[in-house]
């Protein structure tokens, strides 16, 4: 048993501490306010290698592991939920599919921008009438000659608009049993009969870029298919698993944001002669805080670290993400209680977590479905 | 070009500071790279990289200071040299000592860049690179902002006090680089996974053909105390002419600065 981090993660932490200090978190306000996507910033983390933390250098990436793109995710949600939404949307499901599943010349072409940050990855799996149930997935890709033709709809699907090429999921057959086989295709943003439109007025992660997809009769050669024709489904539900490490550290990101906040607010504010942090009311609830993110970001490193040593991490990965997720919902909503009045404002920031964190406990699979993902893996 | 940069490691100024019994408590307290050595380490990378050659970032500390070398490799130097010695080993260790054992580790290098920092934030004397100068025989410029090579001829700005001095100067040259000088760079992550592989040399006093009774200190340390607290403002009341009269009073009285 070693809790101690590695030389290399413990750079990449500081690194992307110091980053998202001086360069995101000055902006998350307005990026919350104004909805809109940073694009500015996603170019420099992409020059520092942020996009291509946990993929090897011959395919355009840092070279780092799990615990380290883990670690660094939750800096960047910590400075601002929005961006560190994109950005673990960007790696853990538009780029590692890729790295997990494609072949040398799908990496080659599509795995090698997004790792160097030159384009931004999207993963479309949820579909109108497929959420929870991804696999009752409706869209299809149908074989003709030499291109699939995928007829379809996607919705919610984050950094489409900005990406050069999608993951989309798509029926492309029946098995012995009569059941769907469903199939992952990457298809390029600019194929004829396929619209991005951006999903804007939402809730939280308000710069994170949301978009509905439709494919009309859109064609790609059928080299585009990622991986086992026959295994699309157990692929996305790995990549699912690897995607709520970083759900989960971004979701530790935020819950330490909402501790830090509010334990800065209670040693200032005043009332009854006192600073609010001698009161034990306030005290409990820090405490708490306190307690919970570092269970939280315990459970991601684990999840994190199980995945690097190559052992399965299923169980642990939903643990993680259902744990941290939760833990941001109640630490943002303490960190506003304990602001009191001010902390319904939007200037004192711990509202704006409230909103961002309750996405956490719906994307990649809403919390019910993280404790089915459990319980299905108990033995 | 062989460019050396002289790096410290020195606790963050702007973490809160406690002194016990005169020495500065090191628990909690972050280390950083002096904040003016990185100004030193991005302008040897930026000249390494339009000259050619090798930047190596040498420094004078205890073990833990390997942190900040790694961190020095990651954001794009060549080679990093640890002169290892401990808190205990010199006795009164000061910036003589630092020097002596720079000038001995230089003694058998080819140098033709030498950066270092203007100050180091925590002890602020700004001697280390001006006396390393003086012994190895060659110029040295303090407080750059402004540094192009051409030809073997550095053609150097110089910070004076608000003011620029424009400095011409032949190589082999160590300059101490000032706040404007450059934007330090952030390590990249493919840097920080790379910086482990780079050669990362480990030396003793020994190793320099020292002992310890050659670097020991010329000055003594008699006391390290925080400044005195800031007391709160006070603002005066009543007539401008009586004001100012209790002005004065106070400043000559309770003050005394006049
Ligand atoms: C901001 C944002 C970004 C997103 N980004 C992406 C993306 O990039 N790619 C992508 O593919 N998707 C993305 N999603 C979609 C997200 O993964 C889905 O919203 C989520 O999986 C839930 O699906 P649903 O919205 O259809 O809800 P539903 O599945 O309709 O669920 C509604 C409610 O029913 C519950 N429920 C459903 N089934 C069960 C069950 N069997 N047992 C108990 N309770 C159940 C759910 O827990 C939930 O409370 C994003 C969503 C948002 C809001
Ligand atoms: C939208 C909105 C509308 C409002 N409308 C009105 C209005 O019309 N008129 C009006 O007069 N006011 C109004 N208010 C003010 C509101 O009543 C106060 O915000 C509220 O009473 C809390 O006071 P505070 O914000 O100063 O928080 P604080 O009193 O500073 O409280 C901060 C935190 O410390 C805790 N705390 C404080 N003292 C103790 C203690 N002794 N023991 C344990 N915990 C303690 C609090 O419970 C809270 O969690 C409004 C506020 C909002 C947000």
């Amino acid at each position: 048993m070693n809790f101690e981090l590695t030389e290399e993660q413990k750079m990449t932490q500081n690194m992307a501490r110091e980053f998202a200090n001086d360069v995101i978190r000055p902006r998350a306000m307005e990026i919350d306010k104004e909805g809109k996507f940073p694009e500015d910033i996603f170019k420099e983390m992409g020059k520092l290698g942020f996009l291509g933390i946990p993929f090897p250098e011959e395919y355009g990436g840092s070279g780092g592991d799990t615990i380290s793109y883990a670690l660094a995710v939750e800096e960047v949600g910590r400075a601002c939920g929005s961006t560190g939404l994109s950005y673990a949307a960007a790696v853990s499901l538009g780029a590692s599919p890729i790295y997990m599943f494609g072949t040398e010349e799908q990496k080659e072409k599509y795995l090698v921008p997004l790792a160097k940050g030159e384009a931004l990855g999207a993963f479309g799996l949820t579909e109108p009438n497929a959420g929870s149930d991804a696999g009752g997935t409706e869209t299809t890709a149908v074989l003709d000659g030499d291109e699939y033709v995928i007829n379809g709809e996607k919705v919610f699907i984050t950094n489409a608009s900005y990406a050069k090429t999608l993951i989309v999921t798509a029926v492309t057959g029946k098995d012995d049993r009569g059941k769907n086989i469903i199939s992952a295709i990457i298809v390029p943003t600019d194929a004829e009969g396929l619209t991005i439109t951006e999903i804007h007025d939402k809730m939280g992660v308000r710069g994170s870029n949301t978009t509905q997809i439709v494919l009309d009769n859109v064609r790609v050669p059928k080299e585009n298919l990622l991986g086992d024709p026959k295994a699309g489904f157990k692929q996305f539900l790995k990549t699912l698993d690897g995607g709520r490490i970083s759900i989960g550290a971004l979701s530790v990101g935020i819950a330490q944001d909402a501790l830090d906040k509010a334990l800065a607010y209670a040693n200032e504010r005043k009332q009854f002669g006192k600073t609010i942090r001698s009161f034990q009311a306030i005290q409990f609830m820090l405490a708490d805080m306190a307690m919970e993110v570092e269970l939280a970001r315990n459970m991601v490193l684990k999840a994190a670290w199980l995945k690097d040593q190559g052992k399965p991490f299923t169980k642990e990965a939903a643990m993680a993400k259902l744990f941290a997720s939760e833990t941001a919902v109640r630490n943002a909503e303490r960190a506003v209680q304990i602001h009191g009045g001010y902390g319904y404002m939007r200037e004192y920031g711990v509202e704006r977590l409230m909103r961002d964190a309750k996405l956490l406990v719906i994307g990649e699979g809403t919390s019910e479905i993280q404790r089915i993902v459990i319980s299905r893996n108990l033995d | 070009m062989n460019i050396y940069v002289l790096l410290k490691r020195t606790f963050d100024t702007e973490d809160k500071i406690v002194v016990n019994d005169g020495v500065i408590e090191d628990d909690g307290v972050e280390y950083i790279i002096n904040p003016y050595d990185e100004y030193a380490i991005e302008e040897a990378i930026q000249q390494r990289d339009k000259h050619g050659g090798e930047v190596t970032v040498v420094t004078v500390g205890d073990e833990d200071s390997e942190k900040q070398l790694r961190t020095a490799l990651a954001m794009g130097a060549d080679k990093a040299v640890l002169i290892e010695v401990e808190d205990d080993d010199i006795e009164d260790q000061d910036q003589y000592s630092t020097v002596k054992i720079l000038e001995a580790f230089f003694e058998d290098k080819e140098v033709d860049l030498i950066l270092a920092g203007n100050v180091a934030i925590d002890n602020a004397s700004g001697q280390v690179g001006p006396r390393l100068a003086e012994k190895l025989g060659i110029p040295y410029v303090t407080t750059i902002v402004g540094l192009e090579i051409e030809d073997g001829v550095a053609h150097i700005e110089k910070d004076v006090e608000g003011d620029i001095e424009k400095i011409e100067v032949s190589l082999p040259l160590l300059v101490t680089c000032q706040q404007g000088l450059n934007e330090p760079r952030y390590p990249s992550l493919p840097g920080i996974m790379k910086a482990k592989k780079k050669p990362l040399e480990e030396l003793e006093l020994d190793d320099l053909d020292l002992d310890e009774e050659d670097v020991e200190g010329k000055t003594k340390r008699v006391d390290v105390f925080l400044p005195p607290e800031k007391q709160a403002g006070r603002i005066l009341e009543g007539e401008l002419q009586d004001q100012v009269k209790e002005l004065v009073s106070l400043l000559r009285n309770e003050a005394k600065v006049l």
